[in-house]
């Protein structure tokens, strides 16, 4: 690990960058394609499609982050 | 008046419980020396995962939003629920923003999103607007936290008619929540937090199983809204977007979504953990609070299917929807349960409320006392002022809501959300690249506030008859489109900003005019718990030649 305090910091040692960083870009373009969920059927528990599958696109985002999130962890610190 | 007894008693039980919590909780985690804004204002910066979780949740959707949004179902439908896209993108988008802005933030002893444009970019100038600018945004917003309260008493009947009945409740509640907060500064609230989210969690679960069964059903309660809106005239509503607002509902939620963590209180939430893996693993947590807002949505539609007639508003003949919610629960559920979602809602105003105080008052402090009127301020200067100040902003707070038509606190926050968003390009992309010019970024914020006030001023309300201020749907033909769609203000100004900061930037770098120094080194924005920090008096441009 670098000593954080190296002044002309030669390339940074640590990083965040990550090619799995990359999939956090489906739940975020996926609520916003309105045509995808903006219908009435097929209706779920009563629900319209627009409301069920919005609720459905909060479980995508939690999945994606918590899989980033694993992927991604430092494993030595 | 007598009728709604039980539930006065329990709010008020309920209301004084969380009272005694806040001053507690300056004994809790208690530090060695209070006289820190680390301490007073960040509660340490040791916030763990449940605590984080309860407090930015508490922080993030907050009363005045479990009112309002339903408040928006009941009248526009489909529209409304825009909080739902807009709650689950703001995780994915920010996930990898705010560990940065934590890390650089830790190493430099960063307490408010100004501090690090100061040092990221060498400029107080472009620090202060940043922190007027949420000041300014931040004041309205406190003062919607008294409107959640208000419609919750009002449904109770405990305001009366002269100007100091109709607000003495809200005032003794201020001063209450000013006062503890006064003493155990974010710690208050992050105690708080655990009582306000499981009474909030308590409540829509049993209303969504409880009130379809008592409606109908889900199916019913829908057909109901459809019913509804298909009888109204107006062509806007309905409980499918239509060809018209599609745009709107999108760009809304992602501007809303990019605001809401440039928002002063947001980041004060997120610099009081303590490490980065609390931070990522809050951004799959935090989701939960999204589903509760969905549902919380939903009662709007319930509110339609059981047939709820708001209560009329200060001025004669409008109605004040944001009633609707309690109403809902007032004519459905016992009294005593009723009595357990009004303090629900009454305690969901105070945490956010005390946040934003905190937050605006921190910014006062670091950005606007030590830098211009007293440099040489210690560390226990900034937590008195802090102190005081966050006082005067709750009072300003007050005012608001006491002497100006709460229509105004809606149309400022309105606003506020919007001029928020013209801080992005030097908070969020500044923690990436540190490409734009400062005096670029002055500019392109001038550019984003200038248009953005121009389009809301627009912007007409056809429900309240005023000309001025009335939404954030900008209409494009205003722009020569020859279209009815209707696009999000800020969305609009942030991108114009955008523009802006880069053709001012070339310009500036053309003329060769100083770009002053960045106090941040590429590793600081990977630095975690148990990095050493700079003294704060140590970043020096000797210290931090690098990275121009």
């Amino acid at each position: 690990m670098a000593e954080p305090e190296t002044p002309e910091a030669a390339p940074a040692v640590r990083s965040d960058r990550s090619p799995w960083n990359w999939l956090l870009l489906f739940p975020i373009v996926l609520p916003l394609l309105t045509p995808l969920y903006n219908h009435l059927t097929p209706r779920l528990f009563g629900f319209p499609a627009f409301y069920w599958l919005q609720f459905l696109f909060i479980l995508v985002g939690v999945t994606t982050t918590i899989f980033v999130y694993r992927m991604t962890r430092r494993v030595t610190r | 008046m007598s009728d709604h007894i039980t539930e006065i008693i329990i709010f008020t039980f309920l209301f004084l419980l969380v009272s005694g919590i806040g001053f507690f909780a300056a004994r809790w985690r208690a530090p060695q020396d209070m006289a820190h804004l680390d301490e007073w204002g960040l509660g340490g910066r040791s916030f763990g995962g449940w605590i984080t979780w309860f407090l930015v949740g508490g922080d993030l959707y907050t009363a005045y939003t479990f009112v309002a949004v339903p408040a928006l179902m009941f009248g526009a439908g489909a529209a409304g629920f825009f909080a739902v896209p807009y709650t689950i993108i703001i995780y994915p988008m920010f996930f990898l923003i705010l560990i940065r802005l934590w890390s650089v933030s830790h190493r430099h002893g960063f307490v408010t999103p100004a501090d690090f444009v100061r040092t990221r970019f060498g400029s107080p100038t472009l620090a202060l607007l940043i922190a007027i600018t949420g000041i300014v945004a931040t004041m309205p917003y406190i003062a919607l936290q008294l409107v959640g309260i208000e419609s919750v008493l009002k449904t109770m009947g405990v305001t009366g008619d002269s100007l100091i009945a109709r607000h003495l409740p809200i005032i003794i509640a201020f001063a209450i929540l000013a006062a503890y907060t006064y003493q155990s500064g974010l710690r208050a609230p992050a105690l708080i937090a655990f009582v306000k989210d499981t009474l909030i969690y308590i409540v829509i679960l049993v209303a969504i199983v409880y009130l379809p069964y008592k409606l109908g059903g889900w199916g019913h309660i829908f057909d109901a809204a459809d019913a509804k809106f298909k009888a109204t005239a107006a062509p806007g509503d309905g409980i499918l977007l239509n060809a018209n607002n599609q745009m709107q509902y999108v760009t809304l939620a992602i501007g809303s979504a990019l605001a809401l963590f440039l928002y002063p209180h947001s980041i004060t939430g997120v610099l009081a953990s303590k490490n980065r893996n609390v931070i990522k693993r809050n951004m799959s947590a935090l989701p939960a609070y999204s589903f509760l807002l969905g549902l919380i949505a939903l009662l709007g539609f319930m509110a339609v299917s059981a047939g709820v007639k708001p209560l009329p508003g200060n001025k004669a003949g409008s109605l004040d929807t944001n009633t609707v919610v309690p109403l809902l629960f007032d004519q459905k559920f016992p009294s005593w349960f009723a009595g357990i979602a009004f303090a629900a809602i009454g305690i969901g105003a105070l945490v956010p409320a005390a946040i934003m105080s905190i937050a605006a008052a921190n910014l006062f402090t670091r950005n606007i006392y030590k830098e211009y009127l007293k440099r040489d301020a210690t560390d226990a200067d900034e937590a008195r002022v802090s102190k005081i100040a966050s006082l005067v902003v709750k009072l300003g707070a007050v005012a608001f809501i006491v002497f100006l038509d709460p229509q105004f606190s809606i149309d400022l926050q309105l606003i506020g959300g919007v001029i928020i968003l013209q801080t992005a390009p030097s908070v969020a992309l500044g923690l990436y690249t540190r490409w734009m010019h400062r005096g670029g970024l002055i500019a392109g914020w001038a550019a984003g506030m200038a248009l953005a006030f121009w389009m809301l001023w627009k912007i007409p309300n056809a429900a309240t008859g005023r000309a001025h201020f009335g939404g954030s749907a900008f209409p494009l033909k205003d722009f020569g489109f020859d279209t009815p769609k209707t696009v999000y203000v800020g969305f609009v100004a942030v991108l114009v900003n955008l523009i802006v900061a880069v053709v001012a930037t070339f310009i500036l770098r053309g003329t060769k005019t100083p770009e002053g120094v960045d106090g941040t080194t590429p590793d600081d924005y990977f630095a975690d718990e148990g990095d050493p920090r700079h003294e704060r008096s140590r970043v020096t441009p000797a210290a931090v030649a690098s990275s121009t």
